[in-house]
Protein backbone atom coordinates (compact mmCIF):
# COMPACT_ATOMS: atom_id res chain seq x y z
CA UNK A 1 0.00 0.00 0.00
CA UNK A 2 1.45 3.36 -0.98
CA UNK A 3 1.22 5.83 1.85
CA UNK A 4 0.88 9.46 0.76
CA UNK A 5 3.23 11.81 2.62
CA UNK A 6 2.33 15.06 0.93
CA UNK A 7 -1.02 15.83 -0.61
CA UNK A 8 -1.93 19.12 -2.26
CA UNK A 9 -5.22 20.25 -3.77
CA UNK A 10 -5.62 23.60 -5.46
CA UNK A 11 -2.36 24.75 -3.87
CA UNK A 12 -1.83 28.42 -4.70
CA UNK A 13 0.80 31.01 -3.93
CA UNK A 14 0.42 34.65 -4.76
CA UNK A 15 2.88 37.47 -4.14
CA UNK A 16 1.01 40.75 -4.52
CA UNK A 17 0.24 40.71 -8.25
CA UNK A 18 2.36 37.70 -9.14
CA UNK A 19 0.75 34.28 -9.27
CA UNK A 20 3.68 31.96 -8.45
CA UNK A 21 1.77 28.71 -8.04
CA UNK A 22 -1.64 28.35 -9.65
CA UNK A 23 -3.97 25.81 -8.03
CA UNK A 24 -1.82 22.70 -8.43
CA UNK A 25 -2.66 19.17 -7.24
CA UNK A 26 -0.14 16.44 -6.43
CA UNK A 27 0.38 13.41 -4.21
CA UNK A 28 3.82 12.34 -3.07
CA UNK A 29 4.16 8.72 -2.04
CA UNK A 30 6.35 7.51 0.80
CA UNK A 31 9.72 6.08 -0.13
CA UNK A 32 9.78 7.55 -3.64
CA UNK A 33 11.75 10.30 -5.29
CA UNK A 34 9.33 12.88 -6.61
CA UNK A 35 10.52 15.55 -9.03
CA UNK A 36 9.35 19.01 -9.97
CA UNK A 37 10.79 19.72 -13.41
CA UNK A 38 10.50 23.12 -15.00
CA UNK A 39 12.34 26.25 -16.04
CA UNK A 40 13.33 28.99 -13.63
CA UNK A 41 10.30 30.91 -12.45
CA UNK A 42 7.87 28.03 -13.00
CA UNK A 43 6.87 27.99 -9.31
CA UNK A 44 8.99 25.05 -8.11
CA UNK A 45 10.75 26.85 -5.28
CA UNK A 46 7.54 28.47 -4.07
CA UNK A 47 5.98 25.02 -3.92
CA UNK A 48 8.97 23.65 -1.96
CA UNK A 49 8.75 26.53 0.49
CA UNK A 50 5.09 25.87 1.11
CA UNK A 51 5.77 22.17 1.73
CA UNK A 52 8.56 22.99 4.17
CA UNK A 53 6.21 25.48 5.86
CA UNK A 54 8.49 28.48 5.42
CA UNK A 55 6.09 30.23 3.07
CA UNK A 56 2.40 30.65 3.91
CA UNK A 57 -0.12 29.02 1.59
CA UNK A 58 -2.26 31.63 -0.17
CA UNK A 59 -5.11 29.31 -1.10
CA UNK A 60 -5.91 25.64 -1.37
CA UNK A 61 -5.26 22.65 0.83
CA UNK A 62 -2.14 20.72 1.68
CA UNK A 63 -1.20 18.13 4.23
CA UNK A 64 2.31 16.93 5.09
CA UNK A 65 2.42 13.70 7.15
CA UNK A 66 -1.30 14.34 7.62
CA UNK A 67 -0.45 17.61 9.42
CA UNK A 68 -1.57 21.10 8.47
CA UNK A 69 1.31 23.40 7.42
CA UNK A 70 -0.75 26.42 8.44
CA UNK A 71 -0.88 25.48 12.10
CA UNK A 72 1.54 22.62 12.64
CA UNK A 73 4.66 23.95 10.95
CA UNK A 74 6.95 23.18 13.85
CA UNK A 75 5.90 19.52 13.97
CA UNK A 76 6.28 19.18 10.21
CA UNK A 77 9.74 20.76 10.17
CA UNK A 78 10.80 18.42 12.96
CA UNK A 79 10.41 15.55 10.49
CA UNK A 80 11.82 17.01 7.28
CA UNK A 81 15.23 18.02 5.97
CA UNK A 82 15.63 20.98 3.63
CA UNK A 83 18.42 21.58 1.14
CA UNK A 84 17.81 25.12 -0.12
CA UNK A 85 18.65 26.30 -3.60
CA UNK A 86 21.22 28.72 -2.29
CA UNK A 87 23.77 27.40 0.20
CA UNK A 88 23.20 28.99 3.58
CA UNK A 89 25.83 27.20 5.61
CA UNK A 90 27.01 29.21 8.58
CA UNK A 91 30.41 30.50 7.50
CA UNK A 92 31.27 31.52 11.05
CA UNK A 93 31.21 27.87 12.11
CA UNK A 94 33.25 24.79 11.24
CA UNK A 95 31.91 21.86 9.24
CA UNK A 96 30.94 19.83 12.30
CA UNK A 97 29.62 22.86 14.18
CA UNK A 98 27.22 23.46 11.31
CA UNK A 99 25.80 20.00 11.95
CA UNK A 100 25.89 20.48 15.73
CA UNK A 101 23.86 23.67 15.64
CA UNK A 102 21.19 22.06 13.43
CA UNK A 103 21.06 19.04 15.70
CA UNK A 104 20.39 21.36 18.61
CA UNK A 105 17.72 23.23 16.65
CA UNK A 106 16.10 19.82 16.34
CA UNK A 107 16.40 19.35 20.09
CA UNK A 108 18.76 16.37 19.79
CA UNK A 109 21.09 15.45 22.65
CA UNK A 110 24.81 16.07 22.36
CA UNK A 111 25.84 12.36 22.25
CA UNK A 112 23.14 11.74 19.65
CA UNK A 113 24.50 14.56 17.50
CA UNK A 114 28.09 13.39 17.89
CA UNK A 115 27.24 9.93 16.64
CA UNK A 116 25.11 11.18 13.79
CA UNK A 117 27.75 13.74 12.75
CA UNK A 118 30.29 10.98 12.34
CA UNK A 119 27.94 8.97 10.11
CA UNK A 120 26.90 11.97 8.05
CA UNK A 121 30.40 13.31 7.45
CA UNK A 122 31.29 9.87 6.30
CA UNK A 123 28.27 9.78 3.99
CA UNK A 124 29.12 13.24 2.65
CA UNK A 125 32.78 12.28 2.26
CA UNK A 126 33.85 15.14 4.48
CA UNK A 127 35.25 13.24 7.48
CA UNK A 128 38.70 14.72 7.08
CA UNK A 129 37.19 18.23 7.00
CA UNK A 130 35.25 17.98 10.26
CA UNK A 131 37.08 20.83 11.98
CA UNK A 132 37.76 22.95 8.94
CA UNK A 133 35.96 26.22 8.35
CA UNK A 134 33.23 26.22 5.71
CA UNK A 135 34.54 28.99 3.51
CA UNK A 136 37.44 27.19 1.77
CA UNK A 137 35.30 24.17 0.81
CA UNK A 138 34.57 23.65 -2.89
CA UNK A 139 31.05 24.12 -4.25
CA UNK A 140 30.46 20.36 -4.33
CA UNK A 141 31.67 19.93 -0.75
CA UNK A 142 29.45 22.74 0.46
CA UNK A 143 26.47 21.15 -1.24
CA UNK A 144 27.24 17.77 0.34
CA UNK A 145 27.59 19.44 3.73
CA UNK A 146 24.24 21.17 3.20
CA UNK A 147 22.71 17.78 2.44
CA UNK A 148 24.38 16.23 5.51
CA UNK A 149 23.01 19.07 7.59
CA UNK A 150 19.52 18.44 6.26
CA UNK A 151 19.83 14.79 7.32
CA UNK A 152 20.91 15.46 10.92
CA UNK A 153 17.44 14.74 12.32
CA UNK A 154 17.03 11.55 10.26
CA UNK A 155 14.14 13.10 8.33
CA UNK A 156 11.30 11.11 6.82
CA UNK A 157 11.15 13.55 3.93
CA UNK A 158 14.07 15.38 2.30
CA UNK A 159 13.37 18.42 0.13
CA UNK A 160 16.12 19.34 -2.33
CA UNK A 161 15.72 22.55 -4.30
CA UNK A 162 17.97 22.50 -7.37
CA UNK A 163 20.55 20.29 -5.63
CA UNK A 164 23.18 20.35 -8.38
CA UNK A 165 22.75 23.78 -9.94
CA UNK A 166 26.11 25.46 -10.36
CA UNK A 167 28.20 22.31 -9.85
CA UNK A 168 30.70 20.89 -12.30
CA UNK A 169 29.83 17.52 -13.92
CA UNK A 170 32.04 15.47 -11.61
CA UNK A 171 30.58 17.05 -8.47
CA UNK A 172 27.09 16.48 -9.88
CA UNK A 173 27.68 12.80 -10.42
CA UNK A 174 29.06 12.40 -6.92
CA UNK A 175 26.01 14.13 -5.54
CA UNK A 176 23.62 12.00 -7.59
CA UNK A 177 25.33 8.94 -6.21
CA UNK A 178 24.73 10.17 -2.64
CA UNK A 179 21.10 10.98 -3.40
CA UNK A 180 20.64 7.59 -5.00
CA UNK A 181 21.90 5.98 -1.79
CA UNK A 182 19.50 8.01 0.25
CA UNK A 183 16.69 6.76 -1.92
CA UNK A 184 17.83 3.17 -1.48
CA UNK A 185 17.66 3.62 2.26
CA UNK A 186 13.97 4.35 1.85
CA UNK A 187 13.95 8.12 2.30
CA UNK A 188 11.29 10.07 0.48
CA UNK A 189 12.87 12.74 -1.69
CA UNK A 190 11.36 15.80 -3.32
CA UNK A 191 13.67 17.26 -5.93
CA UNK A 192 13.26 20.33 -8.05
CA UNK A 193 15.43 20.70 -11.07
CA UNK A 194 15.66 22.24 -14.49
CA UNK A 195 18.05 19.53 -15.61
CA UNK A 196 16.20 16.77 -17.45
CA UNK A 197 19.04 14.30 -16.96
CA UNK A 198 18.84 14.84 -13.23
CA UNK A 199 15.11 14.22 -13.24
CA UNK A 200 15.53 11.09 -15.39
CA UNK A 201 18.26 9.72 -13.17
CA UNK A 202 16.74 10.34 -9.78
CA UNK A 203 12.99 10.60 -9.98
CA UNK A 204 10.48 7.79 -9.81
CA UNK A 205 7.71 10.18 -10.59
CA UNK A 206 7.63 13.77 -11.63
CA UNK A 207 5.47 16.67 -12.56
CA UNK A 208 6.39 19.17 -15.25
CA UNK A 209 5.70 22.73 -14.18
CA UNK A 210 5.41 25.72 -16.42
CA UNK A 211 4.08 29.19 -15.67
CA UNK A 212 2.83 28.28 -12.19
CA UNK A 213 0.89 25.24 -13.37
CA UNK A 214 1.49 21.51 -13.62
CA UNK A 215 1.36 20.60 -17.30
CA UNK A 216 2.06 16.87 -17.09
CA UNK A 217 2.64 14.12 -14.57
CA UNK A 218 4.10 10.64 -14.75
CA UNK A 219 7.29 8.60 -14.57
CA UNK A 220 10.22 9.93 -16.63
CA UNK A 221 9.95 7.04 -19.10
CA UNK A 222 6.17 7.23 -19.20
CA UNK A 223 6.21 10.94 -19.97
CA UNK A 224 8.68 10.44 -22.79
CA UNK A 225 6.60 7.66 -24.28
CA UNK A 226 3.43 9.67 -23.96
CA UNK A 227 4.63 13.00 -25.27
CA UNK A 228 7.58 12.30 -27.54
CA UNK A 229 8.17 9.74 -30.34
CA UNK A 230 11.01 7.37 -29.61
CA UNK A 231 13.80 8.99 -31.55
CA UNK A 232 15.04 12.43 -32.41
CA UNK A 233 17.00 13.67 -35.40
CA UNK A 234 18.58 17.07 -34.87
CA UNK A 235 19.72 19.06 -37.91
CA UNK A 236 22.00 22.08 -37.87
CA UNK A 237 22.26 24.23 -40.97
CA UNK A 238 24.81 26.72 -42.17
CA UNK A 239 23.76 30.38 -41.88
CA UNK A 240 20.82 31.19 -44.10
CA UNK A 241 20.05 27.61 -45.09
CA UNK A 242 17.65 26.88 -42.25
CA UNK A 243 14.85 29.07 -43.62
CA UNK A 244 15.22 27.36 -46.97
CA UNK A 245 15.02 23.93 -45.35
CA UNK A 246 11.89 24.76 -43.33
CA UNK A 247 9.66 24.46 -46.36
CA UNK A 248 10.82 20.91 -47.04
CA UNK A 249 10.29 19.46 -43.59
CA UNK A 250 6.58 18.65 -43.81
CA UNK A 251 5.93 14.90 -43.69
CA UNK A 252 9.49 13.91 -42.89
CA UNK A 253 8.74 13.04 -39.27
CA UNK A 254 5.72 12.75 -37.03
CA UNK A 255 6.46 16.24 -35.67
CA UNK A 256 9.14 18.88 -35.89
CA UNK A 257 10.28 21.98 -34.03
CA UNK A 258 12.34 24.79 -35.51
CA UNK A 259 14.61 26.29 -32.86
CA UNK A 260 16.96 29.24 -33.12
CA UNK A 261 20.03 27.10 -33.70
CA UNK A 262 18.64 23.85 -35.08
CA UNK A 263 15.67 21.83 -36.32
CA UNK A 264 14.39 18.92 -34.28
CA UNK A 265 12.55 16.05 -35.97
CA UNK A 266 10.59 13.58 -33.82
CA UNK A 267 10.24 10.17 -35.36
CA UNK A 268 9.71 6.49 -34.63
CA UNK A 269 12.36 5.51 -37.17
CA UNK A 270 15.44 7.69 -37.33
CA UNK A 271 16.99 5.85 -40.27
CA UNK A 272 13.94 6.36 -42.39
CA UNK A 273 13.84 10.06 -41.49
CA UNK A 274 17.52 10.51 -42.33
CA UNK A 275 16.96 8.94 -45.73
CA UNK A 276 14.11 11.37 -46.23
CA UNK A 277 16.37 14.30 -45.34
CA UNK A 278 18.86 13.22 -47.99
CA UNK A 279 16.28 12.50 -50.71
CA UNK A 280 14.66 15.92 -50.32
CA UNK A 281 17.97 17.60 -50.95
CA UNK A 282 18.31 19.07 -47.47
CA UNK A 283 21.93 19.70 -46.72
CA UNK A 284 22.48 20.04 -42.98
CA UNK A 285 25.96 20.81 -41.66
CA UNK A 286 25.46 18.43 -38.80
CA UNK A 287 23.06 15.57 -38.02
CA UNK A 288 22.57 14.16 -34.55
CA UNK A 289 20.43 11.12 -33.79
CA UNK A 290 19.40 10.44 -30.19
CA UNK A 291 16.69 9.04 -28.00
CA UNK A 292 13.92 11.33 -26.79
CA UNK A 293 14.45 12.92 -23.39
CA UNK A 294 12.40 14.89 -20.93
CA UNK A 295 13.72 17.99 -22.64
CA UNK A 296 11.69 16.98 -25.70
CA UNK A 297 8.66 16.39 -23.52
CA UNK A 298 9.04 19.86 -22.13
CA UNK A 299 9.47 21.36 -25.57
CA UNK A 300 6.36 19.57 -26.74
CA UNK A 301 4.29 20.69 -23.78
CA UNK A 302 5.35 24.31 -23.65
CA UNK A 303 6.90 25.11 -27.00
CA UNK A 304 10.00 26.31 -25.17
CA UNK A 305 13.26 24.81 -24.03
CA UNK A 306 13.94 24.24 -20.35
CA UNK A 307 16.89 26.57 -20.15
CA UNK A 308 15.18 29.44 -22.00
CA UNK B 1 9.70 26.25 30.20
CA UNK B 2 8.71 24.48 27.02
CA UNK B 3 7.98 27.87 25.45
CA UNK B 4 11.60 28.84 26.04
CA UNK B 5 13.04 25.61 24.71
CA UNK B 6 13.34 26.64 21.06
CA UNK B 7 14.69 30.15 21.90
CA UNK B 8 17.28 28.46 24.13
CA UNK B 9 18.39 26.36 21.18
CA UNK B 10 18.95 29.46 19.12
CA UNK B 11 20.68 31.14 22.07
CA UNK B 12 23.03 28.16 22.14
CA UNK B 13 23.93 28.62 18.48
CA UNK B 14 25.00 32.17 19.36
CA UNK B 15 27.35 30.76 21.98
CA UNK B 16 28.85 28.32 19.49
CA UNK B 17 29.52 31.15 17.04
CA UNK B 18 30.87 33.40 19.80
CA UNK B 19 33.57 30.86 20.56
CA UNK B 20 35.04 31.91 17.23
CA UNK B 21 34.54 35.65 17.46
CA UNK B 22 35.03 36.56 21.13
CA UNK B 23 38.59 37.82 20.70
CA UNK B 24 37.42 40.73 18.62
CA UNK B 25 34.91 41.89 21.23
CA UNK B 26 36.97 41.36 24.35
CA UNK B 27 39.35 44.21 23.61
CA UNK B 28 36.55 46.72 23.18
CA UNK B 29 34.87 45.48 26.36
CA UNK B 30 37.96 46.36 28.38
CA UNK B 31 39.14 49.31 26.40
CA UNK B 32 35.92 51.31 26.19
CA UNK B 33 35.41 51.67 29.94
CA UNK B 34 39.07 52.47 30.53
CA UNK B 35 39.15 55.15 27.83
CA UNK B 36 35.88 56.73 28.85
CA UNK B 37 36.61 56.71 32.56
CA UNK B 38 40.04 58.16 31.97
CA UNK B 39 38.87 60.94 29.66
CA UNK B 40 35.56 61.85 31.23
CA UNK B 41 36.08 60.92 34.80
CA UNK B 42 39.66 61.75 35.58
CA UNK B 43 40.09 64.50 33.00
CA UNK B 44 36.81 66.37 32.94
CA UNK B 45 35.88 65.15 36.38
CA UNK B 46 38.83 66.81 38.12
CA UNK B 47 37.69 70.16 36.74
CA UNK B 48 34.06 69.60 37.62
CA UNK B 49 34.67 68.41 41.15
CA UNK B 50 37.05 71.28 41.88
CA UNK B 51 34.72 73.90 40.50
CA UNK B 52 31.42 72.81 41.94
CA UNK B 53 31.85 70.78 45.07
CA UNK B 54 28.16 70.70 45.89
CA UNK B 55 27.58 67.13 44.59
CA UNK B 56 26.95 64.54 47.25
CA UNK B 57 28.87 62.08 45.15
CA UNK B 58 31.91 62.60 42.95
CA UNK B 59 31.47 63.47 39.29
CA UNK B 60 33.37 60.29 38.58
CA UNK B 61 30.63 58.21 40.20
CA UNK B 62 27.96 60.22 38.39
CA UNK B 63 29.57 59.72 35.01
CA UNK B 64 30.57 56.07 35.63
CA UNK B 65 26.94 55.08 36.22
CA UNK B 66 25.88 57.08 33.18
CA UNK B 67 28.55 55.47 31.07
CA UNK B 68 27.49 51.98 32.12
CA UNK B 69 24.00 52.62 30.78
CA UNK B 70 25.35 54.34 27.66
CA UNK B 71 27.86 51.58 26.99
CA UNK B 72 25.09 49.00 27.36
CA UNK B 73 23.02 51.02 24.89
CA UNK B 74 25.80 50.99 22.31
CA UNK B 75 26.47 47.28 22.69
CA UNK B 76 22.78 46.45 22.75
CA UNK B 77 22.08 48.60 19.69
CA UNK B 78 24.95 46.88 17.90
CA UNK B 79 23.48 43.46 18.77
CA UNK B 80 20.13 44.61 17.41
CA UNK B 81 21.57 45.73 14.11
CA UNK B 82 24.58 43.96 12.60
CA UNK B 83 23.97 40.33 13.61
CA UNK B 84 20.33 40.73 12.55
CA UNK B 85 21.34 42.16 9.21
CA UNK B 86 23.86 39.33 8.85
CA UNK B 87 21.30 36.68 9.77
CA UNK B 88 18.96 37.92 7.06
CA UNK B 89 21.36 39.06 4.36
CA UNK B 90 25.04 38.20 4.76
CA UNK B 91 25.46 35.11 6.90
CA UNK B 92 21.87 33.98 6.25
CA UNK B 93 21.80 31.81 9.34
CA UNK B 94 18.24 32.95 10.11
CA UNK B 95 17.05 31.50 6.79
CA UNK B 96 18.58 28.16 7.66
CA UNK B 97 17.24 28.08 11.20
CA UNK B 98 13.61 28.52 10.15
CA UNK B 99 13.71 25.33 8.07
CA UNK B 100 14.10 23.50 11.39
CA UNK B 101 11.57 23.62 14.25
CA UNK B 102 12.90 27.12 15.12
CA UNK B 103 10.37 29.93 14.50
CA UNK B 104 11.28 33.56 13.70
CA UNK B 105 10.10 34.57 17.18
CA UNK B 106 12.48 32.00 18.72
CA UNK B 107 15.35 33.68 16.90
CA UNK B 108 14.50 37.06 18.41
CA UNK B 109 13.94 35.75 21.93
CA UNK B 110 17.09 33.64 21.70
CA UNK B 111 19.04 36.69 20.61
CA UNK B 112 17.60 38.72 23.49
CA UNK B 113 18.80 36.00 25.89
CA UNK B 114 22.21 36.08 24.29
CA UNK B 115 22.34 39.89 24.49
CA UNK B 116 21.36 39.75 28.17
CA UNK B 117 24.18 37.31 28.90
CA UNK B 118 26.74 39.22 26.91
CA UNK B 119 25.80 42.57 28.42
CA UNK B 120 25.86 41.15 31.92
CA UNK B 121 29.44 40.05 31.34
CA UNK B 122 30.47 43.28 29.61
CA UNK B 123 28.85 45.45 32.30
CA UNK B 124 30.44 43.42 35.08
CA UNK B 125 33.81 44.06 33.49
CA UNK B 126 32.90 47.74 33.29
CA UNK B 127 31.84 47.73 36.96
CA UNK B 128 35.11 46.16 38.09
CA UNK B 129 37.12 48.69 36.09
CA UNK B 130 35.05 51.51 37.60
CA UNK B 131 35.93 50.15 41.03
CA UNK B 132 39.62 50.01 40.14
CA UNK B 133 39.41 53.63 39.00
CA UNK B 134 37.94 54.55 42.35
CA UNK B 135 34.80 55.77 40.61
CA UNK B 136 32.41 53.46 42.45
CA UNK B 137 32.37 51.25 45.52
CA UNK B 138 32.10 47.54 44.72
CA UNK B 139 28.50 47.21 45.97
CA UNK B 140 27.05 50.08 43.93
CA UNK B 141 29.10 49.03 40.92
CA UNK B 142 27.62 45.54 40.93
CA UNK B 143 24.12 46.90 41.59
CA UNK B 144 24.49 48.92 38.41
CA UNK B 145 25.00 45.82 36.26
CA UNK B 146 21.41 44.50 35.97
CA UNK B 147 19.74 47.83 35.14
CA UNK B 148 22.50 48.59 32.64
CA UNK B 149 22.06 45.17 31.02
CA UNK B 150 18.29 45.76 30.83
CA UNK B 151 18.94 49.07 29.09
CA UNK B 152 21.07 47.26 26.50
CA UNK B 153 18.49 44.53 25.92
CA UNK B 154 15.76 47.16 25.41
CA UNK B 155 17.86 48.77 22.69
CA UNK B 156 18.67 45.42 21.14
CA UNK B 157 14.96 44.54 20.96
CA UNK B 158 13.84 47.87 19.50
CA UNK B 159 16.66 48.02 16.97
CA UNK B 160 16.06 44.43 15.90
CA UNK B 161 12.54 45.41 14.91
CA UNK B 162 13.96 48.47 13.12
CA UNK B 163 16.70 46.54 11.32
CA UNK B 164 14.35 43.85 10.04
CA UNK B 165 12.29 46.46 8.24
CA UNK B 166 15.28 48.26 6.64
CA UNK B 167 16.57 47.36 3.22
CA UNK B 168 19.83 49.33 3.16
CA UNK B 169 22.89 49.17 5.36
CA UNK B 170 23.07 52.93 5.25
CA UNK B 171 19.92 53.25 7.33
CA UNK B 172 21.69 51.30 10.07
CA UNK B 173 24.73 53.56 9.96
CA UNK B 174 22.41 56.58 10.07
CA UNK B 175 20.64 55.13 13.07
CA UNK B 176 23.94 55.18 14.91
CA UNK B 177 24.91 58.62 13.64
CA UNK B 178 21.66 60.48 14.15
CA UNK B 179 19.94 58.65 16.99
CA UNK B 180 22.35 56.64 19.13
CA UNK B 181 25.20 59.15 19.22
CA UNK B 182 23.08 62.23 20.07
CA UNK B 183 21.34 60.16 22.73
CA UNK B 184 24.72 59.23 24.14
CA UNK B 185 25.62 62.91 24.44
CA UNK B 186 22.33 64.43 25.57
CA UNK B 187 20.47 61.88 27.69
CA UNK B 188 22.08 62.53 31.04
CA UNK B 189 25.21 60.42 30.70
CA UNK B 190 27.61 63.31 31.30
CA UNK B 191 25.43 65.98 32.92
CA UNK B 192 21.93 66.23 34.40
CA UNK B 193 19.41 66.88 31.64
CA UNK B 194 17.94 69.70 33.71
CA UNK B 195 20.82 71.74 32.34
CA UNK B 196 19.45 71.43 28.80
CA UNK B 197 17.30 74.24 27.38
CA UNK B 198 13.59 73.63 27.98
CA UNK B 199 12.49 71.83 24.82
CA UNK B 200 15.64 69.71 24.63
CA UNK B 201 15.08 68.68 28.21
CA UNK B 202 11.62 67.49 27.27
CA UNK B 203 13.01 65.48 24.36
CA UNK B 204 15.65 63.99 26.63
CA UNK B 205 12.94 62.83 29.03
CA UNK B 206 11.41 60.80 26.26
CA UNK B 207 14.60 59.02 25.21
CA UNK B 208 15.18 55.46 26.35
CA UNK B 209 18.77 56.14 27.33
CA UNK B 210 17.63 58.77 29.82
CA UNK B 211 15.52 56.12 31.57
CA UNK B 212 18.41 53.66 31.46
CA UNK B 213 20.84 56.17 32.94
CA UNK B 214 18.38 57.20 35.66
CA UNK B 215 17.57 53.60 36.52
CA UNK B 216 21.25 52.72 36.88
CA UNK B 217 22.00 55.81 38.97
CA UNK B 218 19.03 55.52 41.28
CA UNK B 219 19.70 51.84 41.94
CA UNK B 220 23.47 52.07 42.30
CA UNK B 221 23.62 55.42 44.10
CA UNK B 222 20.49 55.71 46.25
CA UNK B 223 22.00 58.63 48.23
CA UNK B 224 22.64 60.71 45.13
CA UNK B 225 21.89 64.44 45.35
CA UNK B 226 18.25 64.75 44.17
CA UNK B 227 19.14 67.82 42.13
CA UNK B 228 21.24 65.81 39.66
CA UNK B 229 18.55 63.20 38.90
CA UNK B 230 14.91 63.54 37.93
CA UNK B 231 12.11 63.27 40.44
CA UNK B 232 10.48 60.39 38.50
CA UNK B 233 9.92 57.25 40.53
CA UNK B 234 12.06 54.23 39.76
CA UNK B 235 9.20 52.18 38.37
CA UNK B 236 8.62 54.56 35.48
CA UNK B 237 12.16 53.99 34.22
CA UNK B 238 11.80 50.28 34.70
CA UNK B 239 8.40 50.15 33.00
CA UNK B 240 9.72 52.19 30.06
CA UNK B 241 12.61 49.80 29.43
CA UNK B 242 10.54 46.65 29.94
CA UNK B 243 7.86 47.94 27.58
CA UNK B 244 10.52 48.78 25.00
CA UNK B 245 11.92 45.25 25.29
CA UNK B 246 8.54 43.56 25.02
CA UNK B 247 7.35 45.70 22.10
CA UNK B 248 10.69 45.29 20.35
CA UNK B 249 10.51 41.52 20.63
CA UNK B 250 6.85 41.46 19.60
CA UNK B 251 7.24 43.62 16.50
CA UNK B 252 10.67 42.20 15.73
CA UNK B 253 9.18 38.70 15.62
CA UNK B 254 6.27 39.83 13.51
CA UNK B 255 8.42 41.68 10.97
CA UNK B 256 11.03 38.93 10.86
CA UNK B 257 8.36 36.37 10.17
CA UNK B 258 7.12 38.45 7.23
CA UNK B 259 10.66 38.88 5.99
CA UNK B 260 11.78 35.26 6.24
CA UNK B 261 8.49 33.69 5.22
CA UNK B 262 7.25 35.73 2.30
Amino acid sequence: MNETLVKARGLTKRFDDLLAVDAIDFDIAKGKAFGFLGPNGAGKTSTMKMISTVSPITEGEMSVFGLDPRTQGRQIRQRIGVVPQEDNLDVELTVSENLYVYGRYHDMSRPEIRERTKELLDFAQLSDRADSPVEPLSGGMKRRLTIARALINDPELVILDEPTTGLDPQARHLLWDRLYRLKQRGSTLIITTHYMDEAEQLCDRLVVMDKAKIVAEGSPRGLIEEYAPREVVELRFADGHKEDAESKLEGLASRYEVLADRVILYTDDADDTQRGVASRGLDPEQVLVRRSTLEDVFLRLTGRRLDD
Amino acid sequence: MTALRAPLRFFESQLVAYRRTWRGTVISSFLNPILFLTAMGLGVGSLVDDGAGDLEISYLAFVATGLMAANAMQNGAGEGMWPVRAGIKWRKNFHGAITTPIEPGDIIVGRAMWTLLRLTVVQTVFAVIAVLFGALELGPALLAVPPAALTGVAFMAALTAFTVTRETDESLANMFRFVILPMFLFSGTFFPISQLPGFLELIAYATPLFHGVELVRKIALPDIDPSVVSSMPLWIHLAYLVAMTVLGIYFGSKYLSRKLRP
